[in-house]
């Protein structure tokens, strides 16, 4: 299986083709430019992360929300599932920056926390 | 009155940064005056992460990238004044501004930064027709509605302009459980980031449709649907291409403007094609004394280089402050031609000893084309870059004993396209 | 409730008449459709004060022209409302042209203009410097001058309230019943009950008028579309400039606004009778007014535009569509207020003397009050104030010293007084028109979430239940979590 996509590394933006096999993976990369092309294109193909930032609402803080993130890149297709699970949960100020408001959230390994304070 | 050698009008990225370089540089009494509650600027609502790569080379969101600077403002000395508005800059060294605890300020200043920022492009200046409903707005707006105050301003959306602010926003709101129908983009390419593109429309599943555009808006009281239709190489909508999109908002990403009116108020030059100040080396506008930074004087893509750029600012003021120069300064003047659509600095002074980044956007996308930096026919400067576009602000460094050595007092940045 | 009088449609006559009927000792009613007063013609005109040389003599709209443009002065200084007398110029750009001046110049000294003067390129230069080289001549009407529509609406419905009229919004009239000497109005807000009625209903008026069966007129709305220009094009022109009628009819004007902005349009599309809520701009439209003003002023940038609107006029379906101000043939105690296109805002003072005249001869039995105050408070508007009046005014209260709207400089103190005043503002739109946050060059991107946070803040409201002007306009929907 091939597949194609814009390499996000840099602004250049190479056009890289992956070559897969059935069990996804990937037997060849390229078009790329660098060394960087040719991880992004294995790791988009098999374990595509991503930062996940959000807002999470605070009881009897300044405002009714405040932003949060992942401390570190999430599987893609969990970003909904961890979406859920912020929007359900409800945090008291004071919250400080850096604070941990939901750890290992949908078993990622990864926690929210606070990216401002409250 | 009372009296200060610096006044930094804006406590975004910008204003603390040159804030922050100023004292550094020695400069004691400084004041930043903030219009909003806090400082920090527009970064507190831009709840995504992606900044600080060159700064701090790690990656931040926009709230955590404002907050190392407001710690190191807070450990400073530096005066700051949020919910303050500055009406006025009056003979060029008395800031009048106005908020709720001093009724009135006016305040002298040896020095003042202007860092207040930009504004997005509104629907009037767009010209869309159609009805006046609500649920049409910029994405910063929107942004503030979903990030900061909590609440979705609509369920069915369409995006008009692929500015990463619209790109960051359909994400935004797909993750909140919007319908994000497409992003509409005038021209032949995005002005967004790659990245922004892959992770918050493909990712999503998010069409985007190149030149394409909004050409009505329908719906009496609150938007019903939108006329989107594909445009010529001239932008013109293309007669039959006509295709009616039911949403219920329209959000705008179609460009930044520069907020500049205190600044044509006080008689600053104005760049007509950055629409902000034109400036020296040291971020020096055409009034002595004052001087500008970030995006109040080139719409950036990247926070890091707003910093960068304000504590050149914050370093020049310090100098100013310190040697209070008299007599007019003599400059090099720095254009851009072939592709090339603006400078900045538009002017160098021709005895300076340091060297100098010259930041420049780009006209179109190209591939493969050469930068030259010239003067007179004698080249300073030949690069080749796989890819240039409007969207990626670019910059390169010329020697102080290049300008200095200079006899035609020009500059010339220029692309050289390979056919 | 039972009252002597109900004024149907809250626009600048409908608020004239409501005010004029607030001097005697009845009770008066002023009931409107929208979620606010102004929100049909009165908001989306030309906003001249027109001198008056351009109906037929012995029309009505040639008599209650030239009346309305000397009482408006008065009027808006009394109700605190911006007003410049700027005066108008007709620009002719051919000899054939400088003859249909002198036509126009002797209409208007028949209609009773005063002090008009044709004058030469010279001075339309000196007057005018960007005007185009074409120009060779023009009608000088002193005169004539510029207000703000929706404010000296506002203004005029607050007076009224101040004199003890009610005013009922979101209270469109849908049936009419008349029995025993009393009409029944049904409203979207309940069964209103009045002896007189007066039918102010702009381009609904014969929807209206209908209900009692009054079926002698027809109204067209008659569509026109605008440019407002950014304050940076405040140099450009100086008075209000017409073309120079041609059968083309009376054209696009290019006139500063009262407050700093450049006006261009309307175009004039006469749209079906079922089209009364049609309010959208076209690209044909608003290409006429941009090719139409580069004849005029030549270097005008629309590429400084900060929005464009359209409006409808309520033009009589007939040839000579006259003002028709008279009791309804069906039923005397019913008084039509229709056809009232331009120059309707210029004669709406003059209309409500003479509307009240007209109530006098049908209903003489009501005096007038003993006590009535022909003013409103004036409201503040900071950045009209010096900075010693400001320290004072902030020191006092210090939400005068919050500035909401960066482009207008409106702070919060006179937000809350706008949704606080006698029939105040309930949406970010009538917040807009009562202060201008919103109105500058950002168009509310900044500005707008707060001016929603404040709205729901001072009416008790969720955010999402603030809308932009009333109805299904709500700006927000759900909370995100």
């Amino acid at each position: 299986m091939i597949r194609e996509m814009i390499c996000v590394s840099c602004p250049i933006g190479c056009a890289l083709r992956v070559e897969l096999d059935d069990g996804g993976k990937v037997l060849s990369v390229s078009g790329n430019t660098c060394k960087r092309g040719e991880k992004y294109a294995i790791d988009e193909c098999t374990n595509p992360v991503r930062m996940l930032t959000s807002t999470i609402r605070v009881n009897g803080g300044s405002l009714p929300v405040m932003p949060v993130k992942t401390s570190k890149p999430i599987p893609k297709g969990k970003m909904f599932d961890c979406m859920k699970a912020i929007n359900n949960e409800v945090v008291d100020a004071p919250i400080k920056m850096g604070d941990v408001l939901i750890s290992n959230v949908c078993d990622t390994g990864a926690d929210i926390v606070a990216t401002n304070e409250m | 009155m009372q009296k200060y050698d610096l006044v930094v009008i804006g406590g975004g990225p910008a204003g603390m940064a040159a804030a922050l370089k100023a004292k550094e540089c020695g400069v004691k009494k400084i004041i930043i005056l903030e219009r909003a509650a806090t400082l920090g600027g527009i970064l507190e609502q831009c709840i995504h992460a992606g900044f600080g790569l060159h700064y701090f080379g790690e990656e931040l969101t926009g709230p955590e990238y404002a907050h190392r600077f407001i710690e190191q403002v807070e450990q400073t000395d530096i005066e700051v004044k949020v919910d303050t508005m500055v009406l006025e800059i009056r003979n060029g060294n008395i800031v009048v501004a106005t908020n709720a605890v001093d009724g009135m300020l006016e305040l002298h200043a040896t020095a003042i930064i202007l860092a207040m920022g930009c504004r997005e492009r509104p629907r009037g200046a767009l010209d869309i027709p159609g009805s006046r409903a609500s649920g049409i707005m910029t994405a910063g707006t929107a942004q503030k509605y979903v990030n900061i105050d909590g609440y979705m301003p609509g369920k069915k959306i369409v995006i008009l302009g692929s500015g990463d602010i619209g790109l960051i926003m359909a994400r935004r709101m797909t993750l909140e459980g919007a319908k994000v129908e497409m992003v509409c983009e005038l021209m032949p390419f995005s002005g967004g980031l790659q990245r922004n593109i892959v992770q918050c429309l493909e990712d999503m599943g998010i069409p985007l449709k190149l030149s394409c555009t909004v050409i009505q808006t329908h719906g009496i009281e609150r938007l019903e649907g939108v006329t989107i239709a594909n445009v010529d190489e001239n932008r013109r909508p293309i007669p039959g291409t006509e295709q009616y999109v039911e949403c219920d908002t329209l959000l705008l990403s179609v460009g930044l403007i520069p907020e500049n009116e205190l600044t044509r108020m006080a008689g600053i030059i104005i760049d007509p094609v950055t629409n902000g100040a034109v400036v020296d080396e040291n971020r020096q506008t055409s009034r002595p004394g004052i001087f500008a930074c970030g995006n109040v004087l080139q719409v950036h893509d990247l926070v890091d280089y707003v910093t960068a750029e304000s504590q050149i600012a914050g370093e020049g003021a310090a100098a100013y402050i310190r040697n209070k120069p008299k007599g007019r300064n003599r400059y090099v003047s720095v254009k851009g031609r072939d592709g090339v659509r603006y400078v900045v600095p538009q002017n160098i002074n021709e005895n300076t000893d340091k060297d100098v980044k010259l930041y420049f956007r780009v006209a179109d996308v190209f591939r493969n084309a050469r930068i030259i930096v010239e003067s007179d026919g004698k080249v300073l400067y030949n690069k080749k870059k796989p890819k240039l576009a409007p969207g990626e602000m670019e910059y390169v460094v010329i020697k102080a004993d290049d300008i200095r050595a200079l006899e035609k007092k020009e500059l010339v940045v220029r692309l050289e396209v390979q056919q | 409730m039972q009252y002597d009088v109900a004024v149907i449609g809250a626009g600048v006559c409908g608020a004239m008449i409501t005010r004029e009927m607030s001097k005697l000792d009845l009770k008066v009613i002023l009931l409107e459709k929208c979620n606010d007063v102004a929100m049909g013609t009165s908001k989306a005109n030309s906003a001249i004060v027109h001198a008056g040389f351009d109906a037929e003599p012995g029309t009505l709209k040639a008599k209650l022209n030239v009346q309305g443009a000397s009482l408006m002065a008065y009027y808006c200084n009394k109700l605190h409302v911006p007003y410049k007398n700027i005066g108008s110029l007709v620009v002719a750009y051919s000899w054939d042209d400088m003859k249909t001046l002198d036509e126009l110049f002797e209409r208007g000294f028949a209609n009773g203009v005063p002090n008009m003067d044709i004058i030469s390129q010279e001075r339309l230069r000196e007057m005018e410097p960007y005007i185009s080289e074409e120009a060779v001549g023009a009608l000088w009407a002193p005169t004539a001058g510029i207000v703000s529509p929706y404010e000296l609406t506002i203004a005029c419905v607050e007076n009224a309230v101040l004199n003890g009229a009610r005013v009922r919004r979101n209270s469109g009239v849908f049936d009419i019943e008349y029995k025993d000497g009393l009409f029944s109005l049904s409203t979207a807000s309940g069964v209103v009950k009045a002896k007189y009625v007066i039918n102010c209903a702009g381009v609904f008026a014969d929807q209206i008028a209908k209900m009692i069966g009054d079926t002698s007129f027809r109204i067209i709305p008659r569509k026109g579309e605008y440019y407002l220009l950014d304050k940076s094009e405040q140099k450009m022109v100086s008075h209000v400039l017409f073309h120079c009628p041609s059968k083309m009819g009376k054209g696009i004007l290019v006139t500063p606004t009262v407050h700093g902005n450049v006006l261009m349009g309307p175009t004039a599309i006469d749209l079906d009778f079922d089209s009364k809520l049609d309010l959208d701009t076209t690209i044909e439209g608003l290409n006429i007014v941009k090719e139409d003003v580069k004849t005029v002023i030549p270097a005008l940038s629309t590429r400084n535009c900060i929005t464009s609107f359209a409006g409808l006029r309520a033009h009589i379906d007939s040839e000579h569509a006259d003002f028709l101000i008279a009791p309804s043939k069906a039923n005397e105690h019913f008084i039509n207020v229709a056809g009232i296109e331009s120059p309707g805002l210029t004669a709406a003072p003059a209309i409500a003397r003479y509307v009240a005249n007209i109530f006098k001869e049908i209903a003489p039995q009501y005096p007038r009050k003993e006590q009535f105050r022909t003013d409103r408070p004036a409201p503040i508007h900071v950045n009209e104030l010096t900075d010693e009046e400001r320290r004072t005014l902030v020191e006092k209260d210090k939400r005068y010293g919050r500035i909401i709207c960066r482009c207008e400089g409106v702070t919060e103190g006179e937000i809350i007084d706008a949704i606080k005043a006698p029939c105040g503002a309930r949406d970010v739109d009538g917040v807009k028109r009562r202060t201008r946050a919103g109105m500058g060059r950002c168009q509310g991107g900044f500005c707008g979430s707060k001016v929603v946070e404040i709205l729901a803040r001072e009416l008790g409201e969720d955010m999402n239940q603030i809308t932009k002007f009333g109805n299904e306009s709500r700006i927000l929907y759900n909370r995100t979590k």
